[in-house]
């Protein structure tokens, strides 16, 4: 880790990059939702853009990542390209899952994305089988498995974590703590609310901290990381993170004021990274940064909008691989 | 050409399929060191190690979320259910990803994994232990469904499941597992979707599969003494269905019995009642009829039991039902 004084600021601006790309991105999401061009759920990411960012900067393109519905702008940081992302949640053919997925399901084969998922939970086991496969194939590869809150009272957390602990997979457990699942606060949900003492149970190593630094976010996850790759040990991380928008897009978000959240975009850790690159980077290079960031959000809407929708001869090939069984 | 027991065609299936591909895995509750809770998986701890024939926890969910995330990233998991009734605890990673991993990615992951395990009744086990669950997933498209009822095709077909790149469910049937039957020593796999003609007749066909195929078949026997030539199809394959092969017999026939474990409401039965009455609607001489597990929980009391289970009486009755309204 480098301490502030050293800090190395063209690091750190890749990584304010990525993080703007995600909360541009996903304004720009709201915003076509809002118009009718986007369907069904919308979870946005915007307020977590630390988590994703900083926990997929300590991974190589060969590591596995998969997370719940909340996961374009961790497809983003895993390496999927925006205008991937924006076609599929405008359901066209060029979309990461070819307009079959939706917001919630974003998947990129190239990149190890293994998907956006979105039965809570549910997706924990399929991490845990990555990584699994990775210890079978002695391949070196590393998991990243991203949940929210609501998702450590299922069953999918605990019997994932379990056999994770029990074989000692090379996992690290991400818990993206925004203090709600949906509408109802963490101590309404959660008898311990330290959700990374649930790792004690299982006799595996946790770790927990605020998402407000990205470079910490990195600096931690990567420790965990460090640990699944090279003594194949899980981890459980509990980030504690903050989403500025509702839960989804029709969530009005009355259960919380308007001063907490006025308080946490205080802290919010895009502009603490900006105010690092503001003080001690080139303000040219910054502005050129974020020009470049608002070419890339244009195009990849540019080529949603301008995208043909898949046609219904995808839908029996995309259901078994060779001849349909009906 | 061998003798094998059912329960050994099985294990010979995965130990070749083990042995020709690396990638292949059992894992399961008691596989291992218990040599399997119906003895299917015995030895196979000891040849491949437990790298490779994983003993689990009792976590149903778990085992078989990470038996789909290894299979999404190429290995070909053989998950055991100790019974399919055990399966309900892992619906979700069945119907949610294992079904739609393919499609929710556009086509950019495969999901190669075996399901597998006894099904249907026992013997008096009670209402939690004697689920027919192969008609909640020959419902789900993305996943194959196959429940073989002869040795031979106990190993063939799960050859074919394991070879798959989809999802593919082997119900097999813990009162078929010690019945013995021949098998070519060249046997390799049997493909999926094609219903065998285990008894020619020409009045009747009876469609069955797993242990309702020798329940037909016993009823057909009885059958031909006062008279009555049975066909007797055993469909082998659910999910994909062999349509053809039932349609041409029924229009051979003009009449079709329907024999499953499991509840009349909906399910096997009435898909191929569906599709008879759609594809040979004018060879028809009479209703389709079927013959069900009872439309209630499965009791513990055995004369309760075989009441509420089809019987061969009760096939045979439903044939006469058939064969007389034209008569």
């Amino acid at each position: 880790m480098l301490g502030r004084q050293t800090m190395d600021h063209e690091h750190l601006a890749s990584l304010y990059r990525q993080m703007l790309l995600i909360r541009r991105l996903e304004e720009e999401a709201a915003r076509a939702y809002a118009m009718g061009k986007i369907g069904g759920f919308l979870h946005l990411y915007i307020g977590q853009e630390a988590v994703g960012v900083g926990a997929c900067a300590t991974l190589t393109r060969d590591d596995y990542v998969v997370t719940t519905y909340r996961d374009h702008g961790i497809a983003i940081a895993k390496g999927m390209a925006p205008g991937a992302m924006m076609a599929e949640l405008y359901g066209k053919a060029t979309g990461c899952s070819g307009g079959l997925g939706g917001s919630m399901h974003m998947f990129d084969k190239p990149n190890n994305m293994l998907g956006g998922h979105g039965i809570i939970g549910g997706h924990i086991p399929l991490g845990v089988g990555a990584a699994f496969a990775s210890k079978y194939n002695k391949d070196g590869r590393v998991t990243l498995c991203f949940f929210g809150d609501g998702a450590v009272s299922i069953q999918g957390f605990h019997e994932g974590v379990s056999l994770a602990a029990l074989w000692k997979l090379p996992i690290v457990f991400i818990c993206e703590n925004n203090e709600y699942s949906m509408g109802t606060p963490l101590s309404r949900t959660l008898s311990q609310t330290d959700v990374s003492l649930k790792a004690v149970g299982y006799g595996i190593p946790h770790d927990r901290f605020f998402a407000t630094d990205v470079l910490e976010v990195e600096q931690r996850i990567g420790q965990a990381v460090e640990r699944a790759r090279n003594e194949s040990m899980p981890t459980l991380v509990e980030v504690r993170t903050y989403r500025f928008r509702g839960h989804s897009m029709s969530d009005p978000g009355k259960y919380r004021t308007a001063a907490e959240l006025e308080e946490q975009k205080q802290k919010d850790p895009l502009i603490q990274a900006r105010l690092k690159l503001e003080l001690g980077w080139d303000a040219a290079k910054l502005a050129a940064l974020e020009a470049s960031v608002e070419a890339e959000v244009e195009a990849a809407v540019k080529f949603a909008e301008d995208s043909p929708e898949p046609d219904a001869s995808v839908l029996e090939p995309t259901t078994y691989d060779g001849p349909f069984a009906s | 050409m061998r003798t094998l027991r059912y329960r050994e065609a099985l294990r010979e299936a995965m130990i070749e399929e083990m042995e020709r591909d690396r990638t292949v895995f059992l894992m399961g509750e008691e596989v291992g060191y218990y040599n399997g809770a119906y003895k299917v998986s015995e030895g196979m701890l000891e040849k491949f190690g437990p790298e490779r024939v994983v003993d689990a926890p009792i976590a149903e969910g778990g085992f078989a979320g990470l038996g789909v995330g290894a299979a999404m990233v190429g290995l070909r998991p053989i998950i055991e259910f100790m019974t399919w009734n055990f399966s309900a605890i892992a619906f979700d990673q069945i119907l949610n990803n294992a079904a739609k991993i393919r499609q929710m990615s556009g086509g950019q992951y495969n999901c190669p994994i075996v399901f597998r395990g006894p099904n249907a009744s026992a013997k008096q086990v009670g209402s939690q232990h004697s689920h027919a669950m192969e008609h909640f997933y020959a419902q789900v498209p993305g996943l194959k469904v196959v429940a073989p009822a002869f040795p031979a095709d106990a190993k063939g077909l799960m050859k074919a499941a394991i070879r798959d790149d989809n999802p593919v469910l082997v119900m097999e049937s813990e009162t078929l597992y010690s019945i013995k039957g021949e098998v070519p020593d060249d046997l390799d796999v049997v493909p999926f979707g094609r219903a065998q003609i285990v008894r020619p007749g020409s009045q009747a066909t009876i469609v069955a599969y797993s242990r309702m195929t020798h329940v037909a078949l016993d009823a057909a026997a009885a059958l031909e003494k006062e008279g009555i030539s049975v066909e007797v199809l055993d469909l082998r394959s659910l999910r994909p269905l062999d349509e053809d092969t039932i349609v041409a017999s029924v229009k051979k026939t003009h009449r079709c019995v329907v024999v499953h474990e499991g509840w009349p409401y909906g399910g096997v039965g009435a898909e191929i009642s569906d599709r008879v009455q759609r594809l040979a609607f004018d060879w028809l001489d009479a209703p389709v009829l079927r013959v069900t597990t009872r439309d209630v929980p499965m009791p513990y009391n055995a004369k309760l039991e075989q009441y509420c289970m089809p019987q061969v009486d009760r096939v045979i009755a439903a044939v006469r039902r058939a064969v007389h309204r034209s008569a």
